[in-house]
């Protein structure tokens, strides 16, 4: 881990580079905390439903001629409060879930071929295009991430109670339908600010593989938490050297770097406990 | 004043009425406990004494500012979840390491504070969030079902522990079950549900009452004949100043 920080150390000088290392850094941030959520509460699925709402949302906001990052999250928003809705009203939710995610899928790459320009580039929102990050994203970036990190740790411990046990919440005080709504407006946050970084449809593997990976070594919540901040700004780092290396696509590469830390600590994880 | 009296409650599920004209007072100190059958709205009562599901009709009135410790059926401590036992107990009101360590000991789970939540067995589990629920310092303390999962020696001690927290604290215990005898025995007033309330008075009034009979059936019979007798047993040595004691030996004689 040392010689590839250092390596992306001495090739930092190049802006660029800088700013694609920022950018997933920054992402990490937010996608820590979250992602564990997204594990103790098995919204996954949810996750999924959501992001991939947001390519809907860059052709609504493209063929409308407004900024990508408001469509994305204007959509994504509302896909995630009607799933949140639906859910509280007890629909089947692995079911609607599935319907609603392929649904805003398929509907977002049809209305995409409508437009020539997005055409074109089509897998960069769909994989994500870090190395073309530009300061305007980077702001958006850090600028949507530290709002989601605010959100949740002030809504920390109601949060927790509220993922342990609804009834149990409820009895001290707290709304766990009000922390839910938190965690569909971080969603959708996230999701906005995500697209640039690792595209419509490795958003949730940047949510739920760095936290599960945090998981094995964790004592507390919290501990999990900065666990998977940090596997993610790992990974991100970890992803783009192995890009600029082999010349892979950066967005995968990340997750593939995410993956294999979450295998290796699955693996430690084993040999500890034989 | 009563610290929470329903007055003609319904509450509807989805449509359907669970509860009917539920008209119930709890009083300071006292343990009432709620027996009925599956499906009987034991815990829909529950829930809506805490205010989470909505009247559909009557209403609901708690004290001014009631303090209240909830212990609910089951917590599912999802595996995916790392949380110590001190931790939890920092939910959702942050204590401090001692007032966490002096009510570990007063549950009997002195020392457990390092341990990891989804390693400890169904017992242990109840305690904790028993702890959890007296840190509120409540006024009326609610469990549902709290000894589902446990084994007979195990339901008497956790019985004995609420009787104890009564004691010390003196705050209200409002106890749903299915389990009749064991809980019967700690109860000062024992109400009997199936969608209404079907009879209510001391245990041995309610034991005793056609409708309680018709409800629970042949089955329990024994049970309840043991229970009483245990009752009675109470009652003839009003002097007895091994109170305690006798309390230990039904424990035994249950197990």
């Amino acid at each position: 881990m040392i010689t590839i920080m250092t390596t992306t150390g001495t090739i930092m000088l190049e802006d660029f580079l800088l700013r694609a290392a920022l950018a997933g850094v920054g992402l990490s941030l937010a996608t820590g905390p979250l992602g564990a959520f997204v594990v103790w509460r098995r919204m996954a699925y949810f996750g999924d439903a959501t992001a991939h709402a947001a390519i809907l949302g860059v052709a609504l906001a493209l063929a409308a001629d407004l900024p990508v990052a408001a469509g994305t999250l204007v959509v994504a928003l509302a896909m995630a409060v009607t799933v949140a809705g639906l859910a509280a009203k007890g629909w089947a939710l692995d079911t609607t879930l599935g319907v609603l995610a392929h649904s805003a899928l398929a509907f977002g790459l049809v209305a995409v071929s409508f437009l020539p320009q997005v055409r074109t580039d089509l897998s960069a929102w769909l994989f994500g295009d870090i190395l073309a990050v530009s300061k305007a994203d980077l702001a958006l970036i850090w600028g949507g991430a530290a709002v989601v990190v605010a959100l949740l740790v002030w809504r920390w411990q109601a949060l927790l109670a509220a993922t342990l046990n609804e009834d149990l919440a409820h009895s001290a005080g707290i709304r766990p339908d009000r922390e839910r709504l938190v965690l569909v407006i971080a969603l959708a946050l996230v999701v906005a600010v995500a697209l640039k970084v690792v595209g419509a449809l490795l958003i949730s593997a940047m949510l739920i593989i760095p936290a599960a990976a945090a998981r094995g070594a964790a004592r507390s919540p919290e501990g999990m938490a900065l666990g998977a901040v940090g596997v993610g700004a790992v990974s991100a780092l970890a992803g783009l050297r192995l890009s600029l290396w082999q010349d892979t696509p950066a967005g995968p590469s990340m997750v593939v770097a995410a993956a294999a830390v979450f295998a290796a600590s699955a693996l430690f994880g084993r040999m500890r406990r034989m | 004043m009563s610290l929470i009296e329903a007055r003609h409650l319904c509450v509807r599920l989805g449509g359907t009425e669970v509860l009917h004209d539920i008209s119930l007072a709890v009083e300071p100190g006292e343990i009432i406990t709620v027996v009925g059958p599956n499906g009987s709205g034991k815990s829909t009562l529950l829930r809506a004494l805490l205010g989470i599901l909505p009247p559909a009709a009557g209403r609901v009135a708690r004290a001014p500012g009631l303090r209240l410790g909830y212990v609910p059926q089951r917590l599912q401590i999802d595996r995916s979840m790392p949380i110590t036992v001190r931790r939890f107990l920092s939910l959702p009101v942050r204590v401090t390491d001692a007032q966490a360590a002096e009510v570990l000991v007063r549950v009997g789970m002195d020392g457990s504070a390092t341990l990891q939540m989804a390693a400890l067995s169904g017992g242990q589990l109840q305690r904790v969030l028993l702890a959890r629920a007296l840190l509120a310092r409540p006024q009326v303390l609610m469990l549902d079902e709290p000894t589902q999962g446990l084994d007979q020696p195990g339901e008497a001690a956790f019985y004995r522990l609420i009787e104890e927290v009564r004691a010390g604290t003196g705050c209200a215990v409002l106890m749903v079950s299915h389990d009749l005898h064991v809980v019967m025995a700690a109860s000062d007033r024992v109400v009997c549900l199936n969608g209404h309330v079907c009879c209510e008075g001391t245990p041995q009034v309610v034991s005793s009452a056609p409708e309680y009979r018709a409800l629970f059936g042949l089955g329990t019979h024994g049970a309840l004949a043991l229970y009483r007798h245990e009752h009675d047993h109470d009652h003839a040595q009003p002097h007895d100043h091994h109170h305690d004691h006798d309390h230990d030996h039904h424990g035994h004689h249950h197990a």
